[in-house]
């Protein structure tokens, strides 16, 4: 590049791209030109002689005669925004917008809800009864307050760990015991493993295994709201870990260039499986990956429900009016293990993870706030509980016994019209469950005539 | 059949057939050693024609795309200014910049973006520079694209992505720039993968696939891109997808190919014919989900069937063919189902022209079968 500029040293020439975006100056006179560009905002800074800067693009990059490697971490680490102190107290220091009581009560009751059908979801598969679980537990609080932030026209597209932000936006309990159940009632017609969520209905796209997809197709949704002008945004979640993927830096640099509005939000747990966060990068967490990409970003405290509430919120507008991506990391803890097929014990020591768990709880954090203001007691606790655990053992015991879905559910939706050779394999199948019936599951319905 | 002679400096030289068919009158042109071959058909042109290329084909077929859906989008690298083929020029000029539009560096981030476009209604037209780069996309494309209807319960899908890459042997492409990846992706249940022939089959397919509601894959024979000339129809049309297309007829063997591999197989076909055997042969056009039943039919008809494709023989599409051929047409096969295709190697750059599957390889393996 140095040899380019040197070469064209006498030759004036400006070579605009047709939106203007950039501006490669192949040499000019610095004095006295402007130079501004709408997305590069560069400023009239032509204070420079020619000897002190160059002007490439992205604007004027000064010299300078000392070697000075940028430091691999600042001194101090990114701040982490929150509002609830460890037991609870709105921090004096803190300006935010204080919630209404009846949304607050609703916070706490979906964390609670949440929480008890992780549970209790989490028991039934030790008990054999479905295949497969995961809790969000000591992420309550991220799930349920980002959701509450967002309108029902935002596109949420998760990773695994945020069914929480889909029962806030209504997916019911029954709906829930139906996938984990894989029954005829699946929205996902049984196709998935179970936390394999999705719900047109809810704007929330279909989980899917692979870790960090999601991001450079929440980019694509975002340019969809960005070209229907739509007052809405795109979330999309994902943990510590997925941030190596690379999936990951394709979508934060696609959002930065193509200018959408999409958050990315990380909950920073500090575990993938059992690899902890000193074993996944080397930087400080995710927020400060933000810059790298020109993305706007923030640390929140994740286990402060007020606190994500309200940097969702202020993200959120700032994603929609501005029409650009905005990344928060919210730091928590992974209170569960990974799933039921991981014991973490094995990695991590007990007393960490009660640590995290007693003293520092999301929930009960919250719980001494909504109390503190008298908009909660013991009596409602119960009363909720109790109304929770029922509504739960009802769904598994419906979920549990419901139908299977029909075999043709095995063969449908490979496209959008079942192709020849799919129509023959189904006859085939069909023939041969005819013949060997006991060498399939019982509870599926087969044709009679294909 | 129109015809042109590529002169090469090195000696090797590759000429090249581009069949037309199906209702439009061609013009004739001179073969390579210097007759004139009529035609393949002649009919009434049901709306004017204009003698085009590979890549304006294509930018014919994006322009109509483009206009007949306000919600359409053409993106990937170097797009913007026409792209390193000019499929995708003055789209931006007449389109702007919203519509398409460079992305950056990313395979993966363009085909992720694309499902993601595409989830939302709009129909995503992405382009990978070269097929030999798709690989950082495979995942996207194998484990999402073509899992997002499926997997969601029909609830969601990405239908409207279509995905558009050059593949194949150009003379002097080397590792990186001759791949013929198809038999990947033709393992996938969910895509489409759809291949053209010429300029007129290339705009009818690729508007097919566009519209089509599944996530299509689309390779084009980028060494027929300034090469093959032909009459194409300048209006909207389209050209039926898992169709094959029995672009000549015969009756004592058969021949499969796809894309730019079915101009060297129609010249076996034309040399053949001098010695006597007269040689069906098929277009397939897609290659997921394939036609089935007019090669079956051709089968049944020759009792003998050879196929031919650029990328190695281990594995290739070929090979799935063959074995859905043996299934229907055992009794009636006289000779062993004959594959004549690239060798087992990475694309080599000087000894290209000894990995092709030529002319005469193609020629000795119908002779052979045709003697078995």
């Amino acid at each position: 590049m140095a040899t380019w500029f040197l070469k064209s040293r006498s030759v004036l020439q400006c070579v605009k791209t047709r939106a203007g975006l950039h501006q490669i100056i192949c040499n000019r006179s610095l004095k006295g030109a402007s130079l501004h560009s709408k997305a590069l905002q560069l400023e009239d800074d032509l204070d420079y002689s020619e000897n002190e800067a160059w002007y490439f693009p992205g604007g004027a990059v000064p010299f300078t005669s000392k070697i000075n490697f940028i430091a691999d971490s600042s001194e101090e680490r990114i701040h982490c925004y929150r509002v609830l102190d460890n037991s609870g107290h709105h921090m004096l220091s803190n300006t935010s917008k204080l919630i209404s009581k009846e949304l607050a009560v609703q916070l706490y009751s979906s964390m609670v809800t949440l929480q008890m059908m992780d549970t209790v979801f989490n028991e039934v598969q030790r008990q054999g009864r479905t295949s497969f679980y995961m809790t969000s537990h000591g992420e309550e609080a991220i799930n349920i307050a980002s959701a509450a932030a967002l309108s029902n026209e935002d596109i949420i597209l998760p990773q695994y760990r945020e069914h929480g932000v889909l029962l806030w936006r209504g997916f019911s309990l029954q709906e829930f015991a139906n996938q984990l159940f894989a029954n005829k009632a699946d929205k996902g017609k049984g196709r998935q493993m179970p936390m394999h969520y999705g719900s047109n209905k809810h704007n929330y796209i279909t989980v899917s295994s692979p870790l960090g997809t999601q991001i450079p197709q929440a980019v694509g949704v975002a340019y969809s709201l960005k070209m229907e002008k739509k007052d809405a945004c795109v979330v999309t979640y994902f943990g510590d870990g997925t941030t190596s993927e690379g999936d990951f830096h394709a979508g934060l640099n696609f959002a930065a260039v193509l200018e959408v509005p999409v958050i990315f939000f990380c909950r920073n747990n500090g575990w993938a499986i059992s690899t902890p966060v000193t074993e996944q990068f080397r930087s400080d967490g995710i927020a400060v990956k933000g810059r790298a990409y020109g993305i706007p970003s923030i640390r929140v405290d994740g286990n402060d429900a007020l606190a994500i509430y309200d940097a969702m919120q202020e993200a959120r507008k700032i994603a929609i009016k501005e029409q650009k991506p905005i990344l928060i990391e919210a730091l928590t803890y992974r209170v569960g293990h990974h799933s039921t097929s991981d014991d973490s014990t094995k990695y991590r020591a007990r007393e960490e993870i009660e640590q995290w768990k007693a003293d520092r709880n999301p929930i009960s954090r919250y719980r001494n706030w909504i109390e503190g203001n008298g908009w909660w007691n013991e009596e409602q606790e119960s009363t909720l509980r109790g109304s929770v655990r029922k509504q739960l053992m009802n769904a598994i015991g419906v979920a549990e016994k419901a139908e299977r879905p029909a075999l043709t559910d095995l063969f449908a939706d490979v496209y959008h019209d079942m192709p020849t050779n799919l129509q023959e394999q189904e006859r085939s199948l069909t023939e041969t469950i005819r013949k060997h019936p006991q060498d399939f599951p019982s509870g599926f319905a087969v044709a009679s005539q294909i | 059949m129109l015809m042109r002679r590529i002169g090469r400096s090195s000696g090797a030289s590759r000429s090249c057939f581009f069949i037309s068919r199906g209702g439009f009158s061609t013009t004739t042109a001179t073969s390579p050693d210097g007759t004139t071959l009529l035609p393949t058909k002649t009919s009434t042109p049901s709306s004017s024609t204009k003698s085009i290329n590979l890549f304006t084909a294509i930018n014919q077929a994006l322009h109509i795309a483009l206009e007949s859906d306000p919600r359409s989008y053409v993106f990937g690298e170097d797009v913007g200014f026409g792209g390193v083929f000019r499929c995708s020029t003055g789209l931006a000029d007449r389109f702007g910049k919203k519509r398409v539009f460079n992305t950056p560096l990313c395979e993966q981030g363009i085909v992720g973006f694309g499902i993601g476009l595409a989830a939302m209604g709009n129909r995503a037209i992405a382009e990978i520079q070269f097929a030999d780069y798709i690989y950082p996309a495979f995942d996207q494309i194998v484990n999402e694209a073509a899992k997002f209807r499926y997997r969601s319960g029909n609830q969601f899908n990405c239908g409207g992505l279509t995905i558009r890459a050059p593949y194949g042997a150009v003379g002097h492409g080397g590792h990186y720039h001759s791949q013929s990846p198809e038999a990947f992706f033709c393992h996938v249940p969910g895509i489409k993968v759809v291949i053209p022939r010429s300029p007129r089959e290339a705009k009818g397919l690729l508007l097919s696939c566009i519209r089509d509601p599944n996530p299509v894959v689309f390779f084009e024979p980028k060494w027929l891109y300034r090469l093959a000339v032909e009459e194409v129809p300048e209006d909207d049309y389209m050209l039926p997808l898992s169709q094959a297309e029995v672009i000549r007829e015969g009756s004592d063997i058969t021949l499969v190919g796809w894309g730019a591999q079915l101009a060297v197989m129609e010249q076996a076909c034309a040399d053949a014919e001098k010695d006597g055997i007269s040689c069906e042969l098929i277009d397939l056009r897609t290659l997921i989900p394939w036609d089935k039943e007019t090669v079956e039919a051709s089968v049944k008809k020759t009792g003998r069937l050879l196929i031919s494709h650029e990328a190695p023989v281990t594995g290739g599409f070929a090979a799935e063919i063959s074995a859905s051929l043996v299934e229907r047409c055992f009794l009636r096969l006289e000779a062993p189902i004959a594959r004549v295709c690239g060798l087992d190697t990475p694309f080599p750059l000087v000894f290209e022209p000894f990995y092709m599957p030529t002319k005469n390889k193609i020629l000795d393996a119908i002779k052979a079968t045709v003697n078995y």
